[in-house]
């Protein structure tokens, strides 16, 4: 069990050796973004702006157009959350490289109730023009993200997870951005499970129990959302006919519906969503008691399954 | 740089104050009176201040016509590419745009993002000169403070922000809206250096920057005083010209006023 921050924290350690124009800007939030490391590495390249997340963008991006690769942190619900327009304005619209780290996305912060769970992020950073989306499922991914949106030139969000969580993908599995991976193939698939994030886990779960059922399933793990991968999605929408996708951030707006969008235009199939119902969290212990009380468990995506099968018919 | 002298530089101003007007009577749309206000801040800096490594970022978008203007005057637009500003397609956006016009440093216009922009950037440009245009009542904004603070804290002493100071907003004067006060003390308790000038004479203008560069110890701001709608008699401190495009008659006595 391994937490994505840290790898993102890893990662920047290293690219922080091997380039020069990477530079770090955290609001308030250097130890639980995992930036503290590079912050002692590397003075003259961090910088403190304080509980100002609107500042951390806007500097950040004054600090691109000079040549740089700013990665800035905070909290995904403080930004993006609160920082959209300037995200907007000064770094998409502006098209220079900010790496806008969200953290503690989805239910990660399940202790600090709705406020701090960040349910939106995917929808507010896909929907805006020139922005990269990748939403990295695991400790591996995170830290093979972090050094991938470091050269890609381009304004980007990177959804990071609080909490530790199983390491589902290996070193020597290559990561692309706009590539999605297959976490697990059936012999003969007949449903693809598309999701996003550390709650790919259940994802897995449930194809493995599908599999004792003698239903094959394909696990396909979209780790960026935009570009979304049309290629393998309508590849694997062929093959299967039917679609569930699983987040853990709304329905609306989320990669559900990037996929969604992207399959009724290419190959429309039977699609069923797994994600919040449109809905705030709350207070729990873990964010896995909210993972049962939303409905993004196993279960849940086999009761998906089924549907989508049935849609489909035979 | 080798300055013009100020009856030549008056003399680029007016000829800026004209294209102003007519931008926005042939747009149908645009702010005249801000536009207008800091026709001389701009003029200065381009014809007087910026060196080939400086650069100028505008905060407060909206007055772009002053800008474009100033750059057509400049050679940077080929004058005929004014009377495109806010046509599709042109890189004369209604608001500017970095990636749509050469010269353009920062994408513009949503208010108290440009401070922040020109911070960052000034950091990581040591060896020249950063300045910032920035509105009065763009410090409403809480994102402008924060990048106040920031410059502070990082004693960015590159960083020139001039306020146009004209004391107009979109509905009303800017004690009525959201009381400013004293800029200059509320600044110095930043920590920033300061100085409070009249923001049409090229003299105090020239002046203020000549003295920032020599002390350069924190970041710094001029705050220059300025008369809304500047030179046109029915606009000056009228709040109805933040955003009014002038009829056909308004539009020839403007024309007349700036004969």
């Amino acid at each position: 069990m391994k937490s994505m921050r840290d790898g993102f924290g890893e990662s920047l350690l290293e690219l922080g050796e091997n380039n020069p124009d990477i530079v770090v800007l955290t609001a308030d939030l250097a130890e639980s973004t995992r930036v503290k490391d590079f912050a002692e590495k590397f003075p003259d390249r961090f910088f403190q702006v304080g509980v100002a997340e609107q500042g951390l963008v806007t500097i950040a991006a004054g600090m691109a157009a000079a040549g740089k690769i700013p990665f800035i942190t905070s909290y995904a619900v403080f930004s993006p959350g609160r920082t959209w327009e300037q995200i907007k304005v000064t770094a998409a619209l502006n098209d220079v490289p900010v790496k806008i780290i969200g953290a503690h996305a989805g239910f990660g912060a399940s202790m600090y109730g709705a406020t701090h769970e960040s349910l939106e992020d995917i929808a507010l950073m896909r929907v805006i023009p020139n922005m990269v989306v990748v939403s990295p499922c695991d400790f591996i991914e995170a830290k093979k993200a972090t050094r991938a949106i470091a050269g890609n030139g381009k304004p980007t969000y990177l959804r990071l997870a609080r909490q530790d969580s199983l390491v589902l993908t290996k070193s020597d599995d290559t990561f692309e951005i706009g590539k999605a991976s297959i976490l697990y193939e059936a012999k003969n698939p007949q449903v693809a499970l598309i999701g996003t994030g550390p709650v790919l886990v259940e994802a897995l779960e449930a194809a493995k129990q599908l599999e004792e059922g003698g239903l094959g399933a394909v696990v396909i793990n979209l780790h960026t959302i935009k570009p979304i991968d049309e290629q393998t999605l309508i590849h694997f929408s062929k093959i299967t006919g039917a679609v569930v996708t699983v987040e853990e951030h709304q329905i609306m707006g989320g990669m559900g519906s990037a996929v969604s969008e992207m399959l009724s235009k290419n190959f429309p199939v039977p699609m069923e969503f797994i994600g919040v119902k449109d809905s705030f969290g709350e207070s729990a212990k873990n964010y896995n008691d909210l993972w049962k009380k939303f409905g993004l468990k196993k279960e849940n995506i086999i009761e998906a399954v089924k549907k989508a099968i049935l849609r489909r018919g035979s | 740089m080798t300055r013009l002298s100020p009856s030549e530089l008056q003399k680029i101003s007016k000829e800026v104050r004209k294209d102003i007007i007519q931008m926005i009577y042939k747009a149908g749309s645009g702010h005249p009176g801000g536009s207008l206000s800091s026709v001389e801040i701009m003029v200065a800096l381009y014809f007087g201040i910026l060196e080939e490594q400086d650069r100028f970022f505008l905060s407060n978008g909206h007055v772009c016509p002053a800008l474009y203007a100033v750059m057509a005057q400049k050679g940077m637009i080929p004058k005929e590419k004014l009377s495109t500003y806010t046509e599709m397609g042109s890189p004369l956006q209604g608001h500017p745009e970095r990636t749509k016009l050469k010269g353009i440093e920062n994408t513009s216009g949503p208010l108290g993002l440009g401070l922040a922009q020109a911070a960052g950037y000034a950091v990581f440009a040591k060896d020249s000169y950063v300045y910032c245009e920035t509105s009065d009542a763009e410090h409403n904004e809480g994102n402008h403070w924060e990048a106040v603070m920031f410059a502070a804290k990082y004693k960015i002493n590159n960083l020139i922000q001039i306020v146009d100071r004209n004391r107009i907003q979109i509905e009303g004067t800017t004690e009525e809206i959201m009381p400013i006060g004293s800029l200059s003390e509320k600044y110095k308790a930043f920590d920033w250096d300061v100085a409070e000038i009249n923001g049409h004479s090229f003299d105090e203008i020239f002046m203020a920057v000549e003295a920032v560069k020599k002390s350069r110890a924190k970041p710094n701001v001029i705050i220059a005083n300025t008369t809304f709608g500047k030179d046109v008699s029915f606009m000056e401190d009228n709040p109805d010209w933040h955003a009014r495009t002038p009829t056909e008659e308004e539009y020839t006595k403007a024309m007349e006023e700036l004969k």
